[in-house]
C-alpha cells in the first residue's frame, strides 16, 4: 500500500468543471491509465483517493491537492507522467510525493489568490484595498449549505497587495489559457487591476468572490462582470510568513515551492 | 466564408449560467478538425440538453463515423438551458457546436436524432439561434440541410415543414451517402442550388424529402392522398438498414463527458432489433429484424471502450438483452474477465425470466448489486395477451422468488396505463402482483427487508404498430386508474409499506400522442407553442400542458380538427395515416390483422424461434435475421489485475 499527494491545475476551459466532474475525471484517468487503486470495501467500491478543499466552479487553480492509495509501489514521476497523458487538457498534475505523516488538510492553511480585474482602474483598486486591510471587520453574506450566512472576509485576509498591471505574471506557472498569454492582454492603456491576497482557510471559507463582496462594503469598488481568480499556491504560513509547499518533506529543504514566494 | 469559434464572446457569459461545462466541450475521445481542410460538415444534434444528449448512441455513432472519413468533419450541438439562450440572444451569440464552438448555420447539414416527440420545441429553439429560417421554404442555399432521424423519424409529419429531409431507420451507411451526394454537388458547383441537392437525396428512395409531397384532406379532416409533386421523387420512401452489425462496432471510443450525464457508463450494442412483437412498442417494430453482434465483437467492443474511457460500468445495450442467443456465454466471459477489476456489468433491459437470476447473479459477482428490474406492462393476464407480452404472473412470482433467494432485496416492474381495452380492474391488478412480490419475497428470505418498486407510465399510441389505430385513453380516465391503484397499494398496510410507487399523470402523454400520430396541420401548432415559450418539453418544469391545448385549439378549430380528433379517436381499417408512405417495411394488413388479434386478446410468437408470421420486413427490405448461436467463447484475455480494467506496461516492475 502506497499513499501519494498530488498536486494539480483546474485552469482554461476546464475551469467551468465542477469539483464533483474534476473528481469523475480523475477516476476515469486511474482507471485508463491503468493505475492499481486501491478500493474502498463495501456495497459499491470507490478508488481511495481523497480530496482537499477544492476551488469553486469557474475559478482557475495551480494549486489543488489530493491523495491517491495504491495497491503497488510506484515512482510518483512516473505516475504523474501517466496520469497526466490520460487527464483531458485543463486538469494536469504538476506534482507528485510520498504522503508525508500526517493530515493532508493540516497542510493546506492559506491560499495564495490572484484576482484579476478588467476595467477597474489600478488607483482605485488600490485605495479600496488599503481601506479593507485597514478596516476591523468586512462583513459579507453568502449562501452556504446551511442557509444565508454573514462571514468576515478582513478577518481572513493574511495580506493583499495591488499589482501594478497585467503584465506582471506570477512566477512559475502558467496560469490559464485565457490570461496566460501576454500578448492577447489589454492594451497597458486600459484600466486593469489585479489583486493578490494571502486569505486563511477558515469555516465557512473565505473565497475570492467573498473577497470582492468585502471590497464593495467597505470601499464601494464595484468590480465589472469580468473578474476572474485564480489559486496560485496553497500551503502552512511558516514563521517568515512564506507559504510552505504542502507536498515538502518534512526532514529536508530539498523540494522548490513550485508557486514561488509572493512577487513584491 | 470565414468561420470564427464564438467562444470568446460565450466564456464571459459562462459565470452566469447553470452548469456551464456542458457548454465547453473538451471531452475525452471529441474530434477537432480544420475548417478549410474538409469538403463536407455535419453538424449533429440531440435536440435536448447536453446531460440527456451525450450518451445517446445514434448522435455518437454517426459522429465517430463521419469524422473517420478525412475530408469529412462532424462536430455536436445540443440544446441550451433557456438562461443561456436569454443571454445568446441578448449578446447576438448563435446557436454554437460544443467541439469548436462554431455557428450551426455554417455547416453543410444540421442532424437530428429524435428519440422523442418532445423535442420538437427544442428544434425551433437551435434553428432560430442559429439564424436558420424555420421554415424549410424559406431556406436559402446558404443553409444546412436540415435533416431529422431517429425513432421519431418514422412518422416526421409533424416537423414536416421544419425540416428539409429525414431518414427512417439505420444511420451508419445512410450518412455516407448522404455525405457523397453532398460532396459531389458542391464539387460540380451546386448546380441547380439547394432544391436539386434535395432531389438527388429524394430520388435515391432512402432520404424523405417533405416538400416534394403535398398532401390533401377530406372533409372530415382524414387525409385524401400524398403524393409526390415532382417527376424524380418515389411514392414511397424506405427505411435504412444496416446489416453485419460486426463491421460497424461504433462507437469505438464513446465520448466521456466532463459533466454529470444521464448514463454514467458504456453502452456496447450486443443486437439490434426485437421480434418478440409487443404490441405497443414501437422500436420493436420498426428496429426489425434481429441483427446480433458476435460474442467475439462485443468483447473487443467492451475491452477498446474500457481502455478508451475509464467507465467503470458497461452496460450491454439492445431492446432485450437476455435474448442474444449468446448471453449466458457473454456474460459469463466478461464477468471473468473483469474479476477483481471494480467494472460492473448490467444488461439494461431484460425479460421477466427465472434465466435472468442466473446472469444477473453473474453479471454482480463484483458486489454491485442494486436491484432487478422487470417490465410486465400489464397488471392482468388478459391485457398482457392483448399486448402480448407473454408472461405469466406464475413466472413473474418464480422470478422474483428466484431472485429473493438469490439474496436480491429489491425488484422494480414497469407497467403501463391506458392500453387498448384496458379497463380499472386490470390495473388494479397491478396492485395484486405488487402485493404477490412482497409475500413471496419474505417468505423465501425470511425477511421483512423486501421492496417492490412498481413504475407506471401513460400509454401512447405509436405509427408503425399495431396499436397506430387505438384510441388513446385521455389523460383524466388514466390519473383515475392510478389513483385507485394507489388505493389498491395502501389498502393493506403491511404488505402497502413495502411498495412504492412512481407514475407521471397523463398530461405529457397526451402531448406525446398528439405529436406521435399527428399530420402536417400540427406544425402551426408546434410554431405557436414555442412562440409562447415552449421549450424542453421533456422535463416537468418546463412542460406546460395548458399551453399545447390552448395552442392546439387556437391553430386546429380552424382547420375542423382537435386533439381528440388525433389522440382519443380510433381510426378505421382503410384511413390514410400519416405515415403511410413512408415504409418500415412492416405489412400494413399484417399490422392491421395483429391489431385485431389484440381486441381479441390472442397472442402472437417471436418468428426467431418460430416460423416467420409475415409481418413483411425480411422480403420487403431484403433483411433477413441474423442471430447465433456461433459456439464460440469470449477468449479469457490474461488476468487483467487488480484495481484497473487496463494494464499500463509503463507501471511494471514499479
Amino acid at each position: 500500500m502506497q499513499k501519494l499527494r498530488l498536486r494539480y491545475a483546474k485552469r482554461g476551459r476546464l475551469r467551468f468543471t465542477s469539483h464533483r466532474d474534476v473528481a469523475r475525471a480523475f477516476e476515469r484517468a486511474l482507471r485508463r491509465a491503468g493505475v492499481p487503486m486501491a478500493y474502498s470495501q463495501g456495497f459499491s467500491p470507490h478508488p481511495k483517493v481523497s480530496w482537499a478543499g477544492a476551488v469553486p466552479t469557474g475559478v482557475s487553480s495551480v494549486a489543488e491537492y489530493a491523495e491517491v492509495q495504491l495497491v503497488e509501489r510506484l515512482d510518483p514521476e512516473v505516475l504523474r507522467d501517466e496520469l497526466n497523458a490520460a487527464l483531458p487538457d485543463g486538469i494536469d498534475v504538476l506534482d507528485a510525493a510520498d504522503a508525508e505523516p500526517g493530515a493532508l488538510a493540516d497542510r493546506l492553511q492559506v491560499s495564495r489568490w490572484r484576482i484579476d480585474l478588467p476595467g477597474t482602474d489600478v488607483a482605485e483598486l488600490r485605495d479600496a484595498v488599503t481601506a479593507l486591510m485597514a478596516a476591523d471587520t468586512a462583513l459579507v453574506e453568502r449562501m452556504t449549505k446551511d442557509g444565508r450566512r454573514t462571514i468576515d472576509a478582513r478577518a481572513a485576509l493574511v495580506s493583499a497587495e495591488v499589482q501594478g498591471g497585467p503584465r506582471i505574471v506570477a512566477q512559475g506557472d502558467q496560469i490559464s489559457a485565457s490570461t496566460a498569454q501576454v500578448d492577447d492582454w489589454p492594451e497597458a492603456s486600459e484600466p486593469y487591476g489585479i489583486l493578490v491576497t494571502v486569505v486563511r482557510q477558515t469555516t465557512p471559507v473565505v473565497r475570492p468572490d467573498d473577497v470582492l463582496s468585502a471590497l464593495r462594503v467597505v470601499a464601494d469598488l464595484a468590480p465589472s462582470a469580468a473578474a476572474s481568480a485564480t489559486r496560485l499556491e496553497q500551503g502552512r504560513l511558516d514563521d517568515g510568513g512564506r507559504i510552505v509547499d504542502p507536498l515538502a518533506r518534512a526532514s529536508g529543504g530539498d523540494r522548490i515551492p513550485a508557486g514561488g514566494p509572493a512577487a513584491g | 466564408m470565414r468561420v470564427e469559434s464564438v467562444f470568446d464572446r460565450l466564456e464571459p457569459l459562462l459565470p452566469r449560467v447553470s452548469k456551464p461545462v456542458q457548454y465547453v466541450g473538451g471531452e475525452l475521445n471529441a474530434t477537432a478538425k480544420a475548417w478549410d481542410d474538409v469538403a463536407v460538415r455535419w453538424c449533429l444534434m440531440y435536440p435536448d440538453a447536453y446531460e440527456v444528449g451525450l450518451p445517446n448512441q445514434g448522435v455518437q455513432i454517426l459522429y465517430e463515423i463521419l469524422n473517420e472519413q478525412p475530408d469529412v468533419l462532424a462536430e455536436r450541438t445540443y440544446a441550451v438551458w433557456p438562461d443561456l439562450e436569454e443571454l445568446m440572444r441578448e449578446h447576438d451569440i448563435p446557436q454554437f457546436t460544443v467541439d469548436s464552438h462554431r455557428p450551426v448555420g455554417a455547416f453543410d447539414v444540421l442532424g437530428l436524432s429524435f428519440a422523442t416527440e418532445l423535442g420538437y420545441t427544442n428544434l425551433l429553439s437551435a434553428l432560430d439561434l442559429a439564424g436558420i429560417s424555420l421554415h424549410a421554404v424559406d431556406r436559402t442555399d446558404d443553409d444546412p440541410i436540415v435533416l431529422a432521424g431517429g425513432h421519431a423519424a418514422f412518422n416526421p409529419e409533424p416537423i414536416a415543414d421544419f425540416l428539409d429531409a429525414a431518414v427512417l431507420g439505420d444511420g451508419e451507411e445512410a450518412v455516407l451517402e448522404i455525405t457523397e451526394a453532398i460532396r459531389r454537388w458542391k464539387a460540380e458547383g451546386q448546380p441547380g442550388g439547394r432544391d436539386e441537392l434535395l432531389l438527388r437525396l429524394a430520388e435515391s428512395g432512402g432520404v424523405y424529402v417533405p416538400k416534394f409531397y403535398d398532401v390533401s384532406y377530406r372533409p372530415d379532416g382524414a387525409i385524401d392522398e400524398v403524393v409526390p409533386n415532382r417527376d424524380r421523387v418515389p411514392y414511397r420512401v424506405f427505411k435504412r438498414t444496416t446489416m453485419e452489425l460486426d463491421d460497424w462496432p461504433y462507437p469505438k471510443k464513446p465520448l466521456v463527458p466532463l459533466a454529470e450525464s444521464v448514463h454514467e457508463r458504456m453502452s456496447v450494442e450486443i443486437f439490434r432489433g426485437c421480434t418478440r412483437g409487443c404490441r405497443f412498442c414501437q422500436a420493436g417494430m420498426i428496429t426489425r429484424p434481429v441483427r446480433e453482434r458476435s460474442i467475439e465483437g462485443i468483447g473487443e467492443m467492451v475491452q477498446r471502450g474500457l481502455a478508451a474511457t475509464g467507465f467503470d460500468e458497461v452496460g450491454l445495450l439492445s431492446l432485450s438483452s437476455a435474448d442474444h442467443s449468446e448471453i449466458a456465454e457473454i456474460t459469463k466471459g466478461l464477468a471473468d474477465r473483469y474479476e477483481g477489476t471494480n467494472t460492473g456489468l448490467s444488461l439494461p433491459s431484460t425479460r421477466v425470466d427465472a434465466f435472468n437470476i442466473d446472469l444477473a447473479n453473474e453479471l454482480s459477482r463484483n458486489g454491485r448489486r442494486s436491484g432487478l428490474t422487470f417490465a410486465p406492462e400489464g397488471g392482468s393476464e388478459r391485457i398482457r395477451r392483448v399486448i402480448n407480452k407473454m408472461v405469466s404472473e406464475e413466472d413473474l412470482i418464480r422470478t422474483v422468488s428466484a431472485a429473493f433467494a438469490n439474496g436480491w432485496r429489491q425488484v422494480k416492474l414497469y407497467f403501463m396505463c391506458g392500453l387498448p381495452t384496458e379497463t380499472d380492474e386490470d390495473v388494479l391488478q397491478i396492485a395484486e402482483m405488487a402485493k404477490e412480490v412482497i409475500r413471496a419475497g419474505r417468505e423465501v428470505s425470511g425477511r421483512k427487508d423486501i421492496r417492490c418498486t412498481i413504475s407506471i407510465g401513460g400509454f401512447v399510441p405509436k405509427p408503425h404498430t399495431p396499436f397506430q389505430w387505438a384510441g388513446q385513453t385521455d389523460p383524466d380516465t388514466i390519473d383515475d386508474r392510478l389513483r385507485k391503484l394507489r388505493q389498491a397499494i395502501n389498502a393493506d398496510r403491511s404488505l402497502g409499506r413495502n411498495i412504492g410507487m412512481r407514475y407521471h399523470d397523463g398530461k405529457p402523454s397526451l402531448v406525446e400522442g398528439l405529436l406521435s400520430r399527428g399530420d402536417r396541420r400540427l406544425g402551426r401548432v408546434i410554431e405557436r407553442v414555442w412562440r409562447e415559450g415552449g421549450r424542453f418539453d421533456g422535463w416537468n418544469e418546463h412542460f406546460s400542458f395548458e399551453r399545447w391545448m390552448s395552442c392546439a385549439t387556437a391553430e386546429l378549430e380552424q382547420l375542423g380538427v382537435d386533439v381528440d380528433w388525433y389522440t382519443t379517436r380510433e381510426r378505421g381499417e382503410h384511413e390514410v395515416l400519416p405515415w403511410d408512405h413512408l415504409d418500415s417495411g412492416l405489412d400494413k394488413e399484417w399490422l392491421w390483422a395483429d391489431w385485431q388479434d389484440a381486441l381479441d386478446a390472442r397472442e402472437q410468437d417471436d418468428c426467431r424461434w418460430t416460423p416467420c408470421f409475415d409481418c413483411g420486413v425480411c422480403p420487403t427490405m431484403g433483411t433477413d435475421i441474423e442471430v447465433g448461436p456461433t459456439g464460440r467463447k469470449l477468449l479469457p484475455i490474461s488476468p487483467v489485475g487488480q484495481g484497473s480494467p487496463v494494464r499500463n506496461p509503463a507501471f511494471n516492475g514499479g
